[in-house]
């Protein structure tokens, strides 16, 4: 296979069958997790300023008091790589323009110097996570494979991207075609890993919330 | 008039005698294997028979335009004729490709003049292409791509992006993944190239650009429409809801079989 027939088919073939995995564990992961439904509490609710559902929404953003200190490269490391990802998925033109051939409607995008930008910064900050993942003793004795796992499929198609922008190691084509498979990759394994939390987490947070809120408790 | 004919034969067949070994053959076309190689012929021989008694006697062999280089349009699926470019029929003998459709005319007479200087080919890249005329992409040499950098595109080919000259990208250009020199040598003797002419690079000498999706889709858009997509969802939704019932009948059976602890019980 050529490289231009190994883009073609990630383009064609591989897009269509990993875009339908994706959409096939989303819509079977959300009808599970919001049909579970919960048991009605008959304790009587609790009021307590800042107990709510849309309060823990936002708090879980948040660091708790001293942790900013204790753990600096999780959250900040957190920050700038979720951020990341928002600039490069949403504000890269050529990706504006792969969500308006499926949508059909498109926002303006940023120049490509700032997304090379925020692509480095994101590359730095995912790397520096997974060293602190490696070196914390406690961490790495909570890593389970799935957190190595979708650190990888995180990691590889802003690297890859960036690299076939930059014309790193491999030809244009290819490198092109590899980010396009990482993506895939990443697609097909979403809705069956933790990172599914890219749907659930508002939720989830709001769920956690208002059970708490209940029993006055604002966490 | 040029000899045609029995004339243009013999006056091969001498050439080829005359300078046996020392000779550049040039190909134009792509060797359709179908059929026996029925599907064309001259003089009553098929391509594929002429090729192999004409290589035989080659120095090298250049295969000018895209068809002749890998296949070009005769070669697109679901190919018919079988037809294959001429690295594949012929094995033993130093091949340049000079693909384009049509290749830059300048670059033909390049990789003569080469040979013709210097007694050599010249320094090809994995495709069988020179390297001084395919070694970067039509992107990276193009006077537009400082609008690309900028986010500045063309979204029409008659709006006010493209009346300003901006980038092509979203209209389907392929200029990223085309290796060529169209950007720096230009057309008819520098006069201008497809994109300054207000259309995308087709990329015309890559291979398979033929199967490669649209011309005027976006290269980070889906190459062909996504057919499982919307079925996939339909099933995703139907399997949920299947599971959400599921859950749902075995908390109502664990509810069921609950069994109640007394206070005998506990005193047993």
């Amino acid at each position: 296979m050529g490289e231009l027939q190994f883009l073609t088919w990630v383009r064609g073939t591989g897009l269509n069958l990993a875009i339908s995995i994706f959409l096939l564990g989303v819509f079977v992961r959300l009808f599970e997790i919001y049909s579970l439904g919960r048991k009605k509490d008959l304790a009587e609710p609790r009021s307590v300023a800042g107990a709510s559902g849309i309060n823990t929404v936002f708090r879980r953003s948040i660091p708790a008091d001293g942790m900013l200190k204790n753990s600096p490269i999780t959250y900040i490391g957190g920050y700038v790589f979720h951020i990341g990802l928002g600039i490069i998925v949403f504000l890269f033109v050529p990706h504006i323009k792969f969500f308006q051939d499926l949508l059909g409607f498109s926002w303006p995008g940023l120049p490509s110097q700032v997304v090379d930008f925020a692509s480095v910064l994101t590359i730095v900050a995912l790397l520096l996570i997974l060293f602190d993942r490696i070196s914390k003793p406690v961490k790495r004795y909570l890593s389970t494979f799935q957190d190595w796992f979708t650190w990888a499929l995180t990691f590889l198609p802003v690297l890859t991207g960036w690299m076939a922008v930059q014309h790193l190691l491999l030809p244009y084509t290819t490198m092109l075609a590899l980010h396009i498979l990482t993506v895939e990759l990443l697609l097909v394994f979403l809705p069956f890993t933790k990172l599914f939390h890219a749907f659930t987490v508002f939720g989830s947070r709001w769920y956690n919330g208002t059970v708490n809120g209940h029993k006055g408790v604002a966490v | 008039m040029a000899a045609a004919g029995h004339q243009a034969e013999e006056a091969l067949h001498q050439a080829m005698k005359d300078n046996f070994g020392k000779y550049i053959l040039i190909v134009d076309g792509s060797v359709p294997l179908g059929q026996g190689g029925a599907y064309s012929t001259i003089g009553g021989k098929s391509n594929l028979e002429t090729l192999k008694e004409v290589a035989k006697g080659a120095a090298a062999i250049v295969a000018m335009g895209s068809c002749a280089a890998y296949g070009g349009i005769p070669k697109a699926n679901p190919n018919p004729t079988g037809a294959v470019p001429v690295s594949d029929v012929i094995k033993d003998k130093p091949i340049v490709n000079v693909p384009g459709c049509p290749p830059i005319p300048v670059v033909m007479t390049g990789v003569l003049a080469h040979y013709l200087t210097f007694g050599t080919l010249p320094e090809l890249d994995k495709l069988g292409r020179p390297k001084a005329f395919y070694g970067e992409t039509i992107h990276d040499r193009c006077y537009r791509r400082a609008f690309y950098d900028q986010g500045k595109f063309a979204k029409t080919f008659d709006d006010e992006g493209a009346r300003n000259g901006w980038c092509l990208f979203e209209l389907g250009c392929k200029g990223p993944v085309t290796y060529n020199s169209c950007a720096t040598t230009k057309w008819n003797g520098g006069t201008s190239w497809p994109v300054e002419s207000g259309h995308g690079c087709l990329g015309c000498s890559e291979p398979d650009f033929w199967d490669a999706g649209s011309f005027y889709k976006a290269l980070s858009m889906p190459a062909n429409p996504l057919k499982t997509a919307a079925g996939a969802a339909a099933v995703g939704a139907a399997v949920g809801v299947a599971v959400s019932f599921a859950n749902r009948a075995k908390k109502s059976a664990a509810k069921a079989a609950h069994e109640t602890t007394t206070l005998p019980d506990l005193e047993k």
